[in-house]
């Protein structure tokens, strides 16, 4: 079975035609991307969903700003089915209620100056099963469910996985941005001391030194 | 090929991909033109390609080639990291043609082992069983290689964190140093100016 993010691919050679239709509408779909998002933009995707497919949609910001974004759901009527501002992450599940193409939009209008990366992954229908009962006599023998049930379990510890890698890259960024913001900081406010320390000597010293003769005649 | 997007037509899309090393990734994509006159997108476009740019996280060039308006490309990565693989049409007309866009397909497949179909094929019990297993067995191959990528990536992490702790502890205490230096050289050289000018 192919690993998640990728397409699962059915047991095609030993179905009969009719049923290999059938299978593949409801064939599962996972499509994961990272894109960066440039401000003031918004990226749209659109997929074409069969109707009564449950779908997922599960977003997360890696880096940029304050790593929150605009997300938008909407249905082919254009009635919005998620709609959620300055989200950092979120995952929102959904049936198809009717054929179409449903659209999905990120925006960073909000910002000014700072690209986000986005991390999407859009899962459409579920995972066909290992071992498909269609044309089957017995029920599964024991190594068919251990396989099932190992399959299963390796499938969500990919899940986990990738959750971790994106936050991990996203604690990454901010502490390669502290590192930054901390080395910029010191050394101009090392600066901003001496500079300042020195000019208040060098200024107070002027005081004293043209008026010499004004000081004297106010003194008498 | 179901997940698409609009991009202009000589607008050049990225897709970031954070990959283990020795890891094989394919792209499938479908290019098509909207046309202005049939106020839809055309079924094919002939003379229509797509140059396919891979960048690994060294900044050096995998693979930059140009396909079709439908295609698969494939590379291997060598070193672990974000690889970038963008797509960028190679139409020459001009940009201010107003109204005019792609829809771009696209599907990524990380790490993608092919089925052995004929194997499908045998009504064998054990050997469909068999055939399984050796895809477990891929799956946890892919499983680990992400974790080890994830080893070095979190030492990186830490190594960060670390640095920063030691660059303000260090930074601290330099700007201490100075503020006393300086103190003491303010004292110092304003009494030696006060007594010159025979104020004090």
């Amino acid at each position: 079975m192919p690993l998640r993010g990728s397409r699962a691919a059915g047991p095609r050679g030993r179905l009969p035609p009719l049923l290999l239709v059938a299978l593949a509408a409801c064939a599962a779909q996972a499509s994961e991307i990272t894109f960066e998002l440039p401000d003031n933009a918004k990226q749209c995707f659109y997929e074409e969903i069969v109707q009564g497919t449950k779908c997922t949609l599960e977003f997360q910001v890696i880096t940029g700003g304050h790593y929150d974004v605009d997300c938008r759901l909407e249905d082919p009527d254009g009635i919005v089915l998620y709609k959620e501002m300055k989200k950092q992450y979120d995952s929102f599940t959904f049936t198809a209620s009717r054929n179409g193409t449903y659209k999905f939009c990120f925006s960073n209008e909000f910002s000014t100056f700072t690209h986000k990366t986005v991390y999407f992954d859009f899962q459409v229908g579920e995972d066909p099963p290992l071992f498909p009962s269609e044309n089957r006599v017995t029920a599964l023998t024991q190594m068919e469910s251990a396989c099932v049930s190992i399959h299963e379990a390796l499938k969500s510890v990919i899940d986990y996985q990738t959750h971790f890698r994106l936050r991990e890259a996203q604690g990454r960024s901010r502490a390669e941005d502290l590192n930054t913001r901390v080395a910029y900081w010191s050394i101009g406010e090392a600066i901003i001391l001496l500079v300042v320390s020195i000019g208040q000597v060098f200024l107070l010293k002027s005081f004293f030194s043209d008026k010499r003769t004004t000081t004297t005649r106010v003194g008498s | 090929l179901a997940l698409y997007f609009h991009s202009g037509e000589r607008e050049e899309k990225c897709i970031i991909k954070d990959v283990p090393s020795d890891t094989l990734v394919i792209g499938n994509y479908k290019v098509q033109r909207w046309d202005i006159h049939k106020q839809g997108f055309l079924e094919s476009a002939p003379g229509l390609g797509m140059f396919v740019t891979v960048t690994t996280p060294s900044a050096e060039v995998l693979l930059s080639k140009l396909y079709g308006p439908q295609g698969t490309f494939s590379f291997t990565s060598y070193l672990s990291g974000e690889h970038v693989i963008c797509l960028q049409s190679n139409s020459t007309r001009f940009v201010a043609f107003a109204g005019s866009k792609l829809r771009i397909h696209l599907d990524i497949r990380v790490g993608e082992h092919f089925l052995d179909e004929s194997v499908v094929q045998a009504k064998d019990k054990v050997n469909e069983v068999n055939f399984r297993l050796e895809h477990l067995i891929e799956q946890i191959h892919h499983i680990s290689k992400e974790q080890n990528y994830e080893r070095e990536r979190e030492e990186k992490f830490r190594k960060t964190s670390e640095e920063t702790n030691s660059n303000i502890l260090w930074w601290a205490i330099v700007q201490t140093l100075i503020l006393i230096s300086i103190g003491i050289w303010q004292i110092k050289s304003l009494r030696d100016f006060f007594i010159s000018k025979k104020l004090v």
